[in-house]
């Protein structure tokens, strides 16, 4: 396993990890980025066509990057423990074809996994183009969130 | 109050709103919370990145834009929720003390087939900056309840 854009095999799944959503939790990111009743108010949620308190998608998407970001780090201390060289971190351009397919519930464990799609090089020195797919699927196999990312990603230097 | 429903977003209509001013703390608290890189945490470490200094997650800058959404029109309507994003860029750093705001575009409106009563209006979100910058793009579809009374409701 290596970071590398020249490393990355077109179609390798990986788990990242997995996050629980803690009912304080997703009152607590509602109130501060997405104040709508479903996700901040429990009897208000009820009557909503949720029919309880759901976490804002931008939470279950929030969620996904911690475990993308714990998941590179581990690479990274594992690699550097090898005594291998290590990509710098790339920064993500756009995403694309987001879902939310069901809602995320209180006490819900959330589990992301990317595949890679596709790769190119491109002109600026040291970095590649990597696009990934990037599931969420909770403790019931349910999917919750899917979407495709392009990611700057670090080459080996030639 | 009367909310906003569907049949209220016409479709071409531009609406300007919000004023977000970006705290370096704010910054920092999502970040250790879900993007914890470096460029996102500390701002000394920050300028030895390609980012040049401190930065918002873009999941931040996102959020951010939702919580604009919320304050200026969500949450004095019917929304029902979103079923996804069809884009989102980002194409410019956000930076402490940058002041945002948003500029949202009506692009279609249908009502669902699957929904019954709901509605579906797809818009483009910009985030703009202090400097006229657009910073992050969205393209999405919105769920409100239609003012359309169905045949046999019982409402």
């Amino acid at each position: 396993m290596s970071l590398f854009f020249e490393d990355l095999t077109l179609g390798e799944s990986m788990v990242l990890g997995a996050y629980k959503f803690e009912r304080e939790a997703i009152v607590a990111f509602g109130r501060l980025y997405d104040p709508q009743p479903f996700h901040i108010d429990e009897a208000t949620a009820k009557a909503s066509i949720y029919g309880s308190l759901i976490a804002s998608g931008w939470h279950t998407c929030a969620a996904f990057m911690r475990c993308f970001i714990d998941w590179i780090e581990r690479q990274r201390r594992e690699a550097a423990a090898r005594g291998e060289d290590l990509p710098p971190v790339g920064v993500a351009a756009s995403i694309g074809a987001l879902r939310w397919p069901a809602p995320v519930r209180p006490d819900d464990v959330v589990t992301y996994s990317t595949t890679i799609l596709s790769k190119r090089a491109i002109h600026r020195q040291g970095w590649g183009i990597v696009t990934r797919r990037n599931t969420g699927v909770n403790q019931n196999g349910v999917e919750v969130l899917d979407f495709t990312n392009v990611i700057m990603t670090g080459r080996r230097q030639v | 109050m009367d909310l906003l429903h569907f049949e209220d977003f016409p479709v071409g209509e531009v609406a300007e709103y919000g004023a977000t001013v970006v705290d370096a703390e704010a910054i920092k608290d999502f970040a250790r919370a879900f993007d914890p890189q470096i460029f996102h945490l500390d701002e000394t470490a920050a300028r030895e990145t390609m980012t040049g200094g401190l930065i918002a997650s873009g999941w931040h800058v996102a959020a951010m834009m939702m919580r604009m959404s919320c304050e200026y029109f969500l949450n004095r309507s019917t929304c029902q929720g979103a079923p996804g994003v069809d884009e989102i860029s980002w194409i410019k750093p956000v930076r402490p003390s940058d002041r945002l705001g948003v500029r949202r575009t009506t692009l279609g409106a249908r009502l669902s087939k699957s929904r019954p009563g709901i509605g579906l209006v797809e818009f483009q979100f910009d985030v703009i900056n202090q400097v006229d910058e657009v910073v992050m793009t969205q393209r999405n579809s919105i769920m409100f309840r239609s003012r359309v009374a169905l045949p046999g409701a019982t409402q």
